[in-house]
């Protein structure tokens, strides 16, 4: 009897898996079709059977370059994500394998800037941007990008060292490794998986973050973030335009979602579950 | 060369005090075993040692030389852990020749001595696995052949066969005793398996909450223990540690006698007991008896002796092997 509860529960946990995935899908499903419709069509009313036009993706792309932006995206995600590796690799070894009383303290207050709202720094941070000529450059978002991620990347890659035994890293010191091979030779080759999910999440995030992206730039240094929200124009919404933009825009993170989610759940999850 | 001396070494974590004072002089070529209860202290002192751990007084000497505030890789010695701590992402080959990849060694030096401590460990048909690849023995092993490449002037071991089963850790006890007389080096080694202590040690170091309780053979610690701790410690069966009237008539506060120190009969004897639990090894009996008015003994008798759950029978302590101990547990 027991089994026939099991396999019903199991069936039933399957549809809601299923059913609460579908809901989480259908905006981007509704975008793709959105962009599928001509403009009449796409402010009538609910309809998921397009007329399959591709005009809005050509008019979006003769308007407005995509390429710029795409570049440009790709250059604040990459170049982000290298730098607060380069910052928090070295930072979450010394958490995890030289801890002080206060770590737990400091990985929390890191974790805890994240919980404040961005909105609340924007002032100083933009007069900033704007006083060291930040604004709209290449350089100045991606170390604000940079910093806004470090928090996760940093308890993200503390949570992987803790799983690598410390008797390997002695064995290395042992061995004669100093501080650099040790990490080099040692820790990082081990990490590989968790760094690599870190890697991708944070190229997502960056790639996605538009509160900033958007307020900080206008023409040169502008993602596909901007990009879509400048179909947002005094003259009006273009819901289908709109659609097509952000279709183009979520498409190359979606890509690398799906080829990397397996090693993304693993590096999520880790430490969470063995 | 591999003397190794501690003067007055301490190590305290925060306010605990794990090891008060320690002096101990390890003689070169030596083989030194620690043991003693978990948490005695022994995996810290060989960590002090090492460099893993900084000395919170006291210094540490090798070879004459003063190396309290050197570098572990700077000290000359190599450390056989309990799990092995081997590179999980390296070959079998680059596992052994990490330290000397470290040390800069050249190509041809390093594949060489690679190869030849292969041979020694039986580990030539193994090169090219991973360690994920490999049987507890076998990586055991690496460890010790990474820990051979460095030439280092003593070896420290961290209980490295506690891991492995019953059967293995036998052969593998061998195998490093044999590694001993074939290289000549000092070994400190650290466990709590009085077994091993016993085997492989050319001396034992007692310890106990930190500080040494007795140093000497094997043989002596258990023929002749300082006090009652390494009485009880020394030896399986552990020795029967008897107070009251028994101990009072031949003049200590506790006497101690080794299971293997009694004549068994079946018909007379000073004490009569009840058997409780009788384990045949076939060239050993362990009987384990509650014995009238003095308690729980434990009693061997080489050979089998055909006694089963409760029998009466009879048993004569041999006087002249009697362990008397006084009001302080020390031995008189």
């Amino acid at each position: 009897m027991a089994r026939v509860v099991t396999r019903q529960h199991k069936v039933i946990a399957t549809i809601a898996a299923w059913l609460v995935a579908f809901l989480i899908f259908f905006p981007i499903l509704y975008t793709i079709i959105t962009s599928l419709k001509t403009e009449p069509e796409a402010i009538a009313g609910f309809s998921l059977i397009p007329s399959g036009t591709f005009e809005n993706y050509i008019t979006v792309q003769t308007r407005n370059d995509y390429i710029r932006p795409f570049m440009n995206s790709v250059i604040l995600a990459v170049g982000s994500t290298i730098l607060a590796l380069i910052i928090a690799i070295p930072a979450a070894w010394a958490m995890a394998f030289s801890p002080t009383k206060r770590t737990k303290d400091v990985l929390m207050w890191m974790l805890s800037t994240k919980m404040m709202p961005a909105v609340a720094v924007l002032v100083p941070i933009y007069l900033m941007f704007r006083d060291f000529g930040l604004l709209d450059t290449h350089i100045g978002l991606t170390v604000m990008l940079t910093l806004i991620n470090l928090p996760i990347v940093v308890w993200m890659l503390y949570t992987y060292f803790r799983e690598i035994p410390g008797e390997i890293l002695e064995a290395a010191r042992m061995d004669g490794a100093g501080l650099w091979q040790e990490i080099v030779y040692v820790l990082t080759p081990m990490a590989v998986p968790g760094i690599a999910s870190t890697l991708l999440l944070n190229i997502i995030l960056a790639w996605n973050e538009s509160f900033w992206t958007i307020r900080l730039t206008t023409t040169t240094a502008a993602p596909l973030t901007a990009f879509i929200a400048s179909f947002s124009s005094p003259q009006g919404l273009f819901w289908a335009k709109l659609s097509a933009a952000s279709t183009m825009a979520i498409a190359p993170i979606l890509i690398l979602g799906w080829f990397s989610q397996k090693q993304l759940v693993r590096g999520l999850t880790f430490g969470a579950v063995k | 060369m591999g003397s190794i001396t501690l003067n007055k070494v301490s190590k305290s974590f925060g306010e605990a005090k794990v090891i008060p004072s320690i002096d101990l002089e390890i003689v070169d070529g030596e083989f030194v075993v620690f043991v003693g209860p978990s948490g005695c202290g022994k995996s810290t002192l060989l960590r002090l040692i090492a460099g893993l751990e900084d000395v919170s007084g006291g210094k540490i000497m090798i070879d004459g030389k003063d190396v309290t505030d050197n570098a572990p890789a700077q000290r000359g010695l190599a450390m056989v852990f309990q799990s092995y701590a081997l590179y999980p992402h390296m070959s079998v080959r680059n596992n052994i020749a990490f330290p000397l990849k470290m040390a800069k060694v050249d190509k041809a030096a390093i594949d060489q001595k690679v190869t030849d401590a292969a041979r020694v460990l039986n580990l030539t048909d193994y090169l090219e696995r991973r360690p994920s690849q490999l049987s507890g023995g076998q990586r055991q092993r690496v460890a010790i052949g990474r820990a051979i490449v460095r030439e280092p002037s003593a070896f420290l071991f961290d209980e490295p066969l506690s891991n492995l089963d019953a059967a293995l850790r036998g052969t593998m006890r061998l195998e490093i005793t044999q590694l001993h007389h074939q290289l000549k080096t000092t070994m400190v080694y650290v466990t709590h398996d009085q077994v091993e202590a016993m085997t492989m040690a050319d001396k034992i170091v007692v310890l106990n909450r930190g500080n040494i309780e007795q140093v000497g053979s094997p043989l002596d610690l258990y023929s002749r223990p300082r006090n009652i701790f390494v009485a009880g410690f020394i030896g399986s069966p552990k020795m029967n540690l008897i107070e009251d009237d028994y101990a009072r008539s031949k003049g200590a506060k506790t006497v101690g006698i080794r299971p293997e120190h009694f004549t068994l009969s079946r018909d007379s004897g000073l004490w009569s007991g009840t058997v409780k639990v009788a384990e045949h090894l076939g060239s050993d009996t362990f009987l384990h008896l509650d014995v009238d008015g003095i308690g729980h003994i434990n009693a061997r008798c080489d050979g089998e002796f055909g006694a089963r759950h409760g029998d009466r029978i009879f048993l004569t302590p041999n006087e002249t092997k009697l362990h008397r101990f006084n009001e302080q547990g020390l031995a008189i």
